[in-house]
């Protein structure tokens, strides 16, 4: 017993200060992508490159538009290699979690030269080319009421809805000591009627889809859900096929959306402190965008 | 290689269609009609094979029928002979080998569920991969469309076998589990607190994994092989590459082999950590969950050093490895490895210092060497379970040739053995990473691709941190995959999670499952 205290004294403290401090993440982490789309020259090459169709182009008479969605990014760096001036560059940053689905996305429309490189940007916006803002934002205000509810402690339940297990091993790492989100008064709860938020990794699968239905039913109002992972969001690199239905919230309605695949823990707590109003929303950093 | 193959083609006479060596460590043996039973029964009885997988590959717009592979391995042959049959369902069933291989049980029921390969005499041909309530599809048919929309699922449902008698209950558990686990069912049934039978229900997670390989290009289906087990990212990576590379015959650089080396030991000692804190943790030993997690956490940082991610991900791909390290990345390689060595000795000291830890994990769950066998147990449980099989040893990919692998072997096949066999590894895997990364590494970090030729096809093989990782490919036109079958050591280790809870209170079923850590994703894809 003293040697195991002993051990545990000289150890020490070993908790991130994450989010009061500085976020400690090693340069070295692959992060989110950025663009900077002025100098964007050519957006096929990386559209190419990407292997969850992240950046996506059409093309229209003279006119292209390049849908840019950190809700399927894997964070692999791909595209920024398919760039010579650095228009695309990988950034340690991670703080992507994101209230609305189409905060993660991002429309820029190019005019074309005649090789089909980009000539100029035409416009930059937030959000597929035909979303409504107007609706988003009522749906918005709702949320933030809710989330005061949860100010001080919260109890959630996992629900794994088909994942790889990337996201399970990182949703673990919150427990332990070094990013210990007990110190939020937050905990991981065994049933979904003990619960508050719950935490959901996908795809989902057809044979999870029912048993996702069900948690959320038996989960007591007002409850929050996160959706984890590039596959929680959108389904990732499995998207929607004969066995799977993509993101959670083809499911179930969702409040937060945490980019990753998987999310570091660091980007899971961010992310679950925002659906409690406890952090705010750091928008994707590409490019300054009126939404 | 297999100089007794000959000798199998001239016993076996009309049978055999042919003998193709694909590659010098690969040789097909092709047999005319769907028994393989005559054959495979030989090559186990007489040369000592051990049949590893059995998969399938719809071949109806080539040579008009399904081809059935057996992969065999033989003791002290380094290599892998696959015995092909063609199955054409319109006129003939796959007569099934469960009966006397209990270990094919789930693989065989896989290809009837996928490809409507009727099983002939398998002992219970109900099915396993699409759940019993899912209409008649062949999702692994060529002419099924990867993107069907099926509708609303309204077969009947899964019925489990009763448990009856006074005082006999059944507990389900499951898909949605208590812990941050994948999801599976469970059904218990028991009297009083010990465990009579388990009934297991997987697939839960089936994503459509294989289907959505073919027609991919070989390079972005790394990122799918990263995804089909979180935990086994590089290794599932590295399996899926090298089976590419070898069908391409693309030599991969000798210094991006001991990269990849040492990154497949990494894994393992992450995992492996982690494990053996989860398994104090379900005995009540939360301290050291504390400290082993500390470490992994130590571990998934010198990860995102060399590799940019927590989990070893975008650093393996077709030819080698994205991008080489600098000294520096070296140097801390091994500083973070050397201070984890001391940490790690400190935390299984403070385990076998508990006598309590160990009485719970004594004669616990335990899996007989005979069970084990029959079932085809592999990696951690098999080894714990007298089952002397690793394929870094017995088939030499990457960099192991260059060094000395001897896996740890136990015959009592209990809780705390299958932790032994983790802790015995992770010094065994430190000791092969300096080795690996002890000379400097220079050179290109990968070879280019070429133009495969279409229809090559080859076999990766992977001793993963739980076992033997299979990936079979098949190049199609423009280096895309046509088939990609994936076999990862949790297929074949559930049904041991059967054997070992019998008799054993519920209480301890968490511990028991955590010693065998199976992948949900793995088995389900």
């Amino acid at each position: 017993m003293f040697k195991i205290l002993n051990q545990t004294i000289r150890t020490g403290i070993v908790t991130t200060r994450y989010p009061d401090g500085p976020s400690e993440v090693p340069s070295c982490y692959r992060g989110l992508p950025e663009f900077d789309f002025e100098k964007w020259d050519d957006a096929r090459p990386a559209c190419e490159a990407c292997p969850t169709a992240a950046i996506s182009v059409r093309e229209a008479g003279p006119e292209r538009e390049v849908q840019v969605d950190y809700g399927l990014c894997v964070f692999c760096g791909l595209c920024a290699g398919t760039v010579q001036n650095g228009a695309i560059r990988v950034t340690p940053d991670f703080e992507a979690a994101a209230g609305d689905r189409q905060d993660l996305i991002q429309t820029a429309r190019y005019e074309l030269n005649p090789d089909g490189s980009h000539r100029r940007l035409l416009s930059l916006q937030r959000g597929r080319a035909e979303s409504d803002p107007a609706v988003e934002r009522a749906g918005r205000k709702l949320k933030d009421k809710i989330a005061s509810l949860y100010g001080r402690s919260l109890a959630i339940r996992e629900v794994d809805a088909g994942s790889c297990n990337g996201c399970e091993l990182e949703i673990h790492a919150l427990n332990n000591p070094v990013y210990d989100i007990e110190r939020f008064g937050i905990h991981f709860v065994a049933s979904p009627r003990h619960a508050d938020m719950l935490l959901v990794t996908g795809p989902v699968t057809r044979n999870m889809e029912v048993a996702l239905k069900k948690t959320y039913a038996a989960t007591p109002e007002p409850r929050l859900v996160v959706a984890v992972g590039a596959c929680g969001i959108s389904g990732g690199l499995f998207g929607r096929n004969y066995a799977t239905v993509g993101g959670v919230d083809e499911v179930i309605p969702v409040d937060v959306y945490v980019p990753g695949c998987p999310p570091r823990p660091q980007a899971l707590l961010q992310g679950i402190l925002m659906a409690i109003g406890r952090a705010p929303q750091k928008s994707p950093r590409a490019g300054s965008i009126a939404g | 290689m297999f100089t007794f193959v000959e000798d199998v083609s001239r016993r076996l006479g009309h049978q055999v269609e042919g003998i193709v060596a694909r590659h010098e460590k690969e040789i097909y043996l092709q047999l005319r009609d769907p028994d393989s039973r005559e054959a495979i029964s030989l090559l186990r009885t007489r040369y000592g094979g051990r049949v590893a997988a059995v998969f399938a590959e719809d071949r109806r717009a080539d040579e008009d029928c399904f081809l059935v592979y057996h992969v065999l391995e033989f003791p002290k042959q380094p290599g892998y002979l696959l015995v092909s049959t063609r199955v054409d369902p319109r006129v003939s069933r796959l007569p099934s080998l469960s009966a006397e291989l209990p270990a094919l049980n789930w693989q065989e029921r896989e290809i009837q569920d996928m490809f409507g390969i009727p099983l002939d005499g398998h002992p219970n041909p109900r099915r396993v991969a699409l759940h019993d309530n899912w209409p008649e599809v062949y999702p692994l048919r060529k002419d099924f469309d990867l993107r069907t929309v099926l509708p609303e699922f309204e077969g009947e449902r899964h019925v489990y076998r009763p448990a009856l008698g006074e005082g006999v209950f059944q507990i389900p558990v499951g898909p949605v589990h208590a812990g941050i686990i994948e999801p599976g069912h469970f059904s218990f049934a028991v009297a009083g607190e010990p465990i009579l039978y388990l009934q297991l229900r997987m697939f839960y997670t089936h994503k459509g994994t294989e289907k959505l390989f073919e027609g991919m290009p070989v390079q972005r289906a790394v990122f799918l092989a990263e995804s089909i087990s979180g935990d086994s990212s590089f290794s599932h990576g590295t399996a899926f590459c090298q089976a590419v590379e070898r069908a391409g015959g693309i030599e991969v650089p000798q210094s991006a082999e001991r990269m990849r080396s040492v990154l497949l030991e990494l894994e393992r000692i992450y995992n492996h950590v982690a494990d053996i804190g989860a398994i104090a943790t379900d005995v009540g030993f939360a301290i050291a969950n504390a400290h082993a997690s500390r470490l992994r956490e130590m571990l998934f940082g010198l990860n995102e050093e060399l590799t940019g991610n927590r989990l070893l991900r975008g650093m393996v791909c077709i030819g080698g490895v994205r991008r080489m390290w600098d000294d520096g990345q070296v140097s801390r390689l091994h500083r973070t490895l050397e201070r984890f060595a001391v940490e790690f000795r400190q935390l299984v000291k403070m385990i076998n210092a508990s006598d309590s830890t160990r009485d719970r994990l004594e004669r616990t769950g335990i899996l007989q060497p005979e069970k084990a066998r029959d079932l085809g147990i592999v990696g951690v449980a098999g080894r714990a379970s007298g089952i002397d099989l690793d394929v870094r040893r017995d088939h030499p990919y990457a960099a192991y040739q260059r060094v000395n692998v001897e896996p740890p072997i136990y015959q009592t096949g209990d809780v705390f053995h299958r932790m032994q066999v983790r802790i015995d590894e992770v010094p065994a895997s430190l000791k092969m990473i300096r080795e690996f990364a002890g000379p400097p590494l220079t050179g290109e970090p990968c070879s280019p691709v070429p133009s495969i030729p279409a229809g090559r096809c080859a076999l990766g093989a992977v001793e993963g941190w739980r076992g033997e990782i299979f990936h079979w490919v098949r190049v199609g036109r423009d280096n895309r995959i046509e088939r990609c079958k994936i076999k990862d050591p949790s297929l074949n280790n559930w049904p041991a999670l059967v054997e070992a809870v019998q008799g054993n209170i519920v209480p301890d079923f968490p511990v028991i499952n955590k010693s065998f850590n199976l992948s949900y994703s793995g088995t389900d894809r």
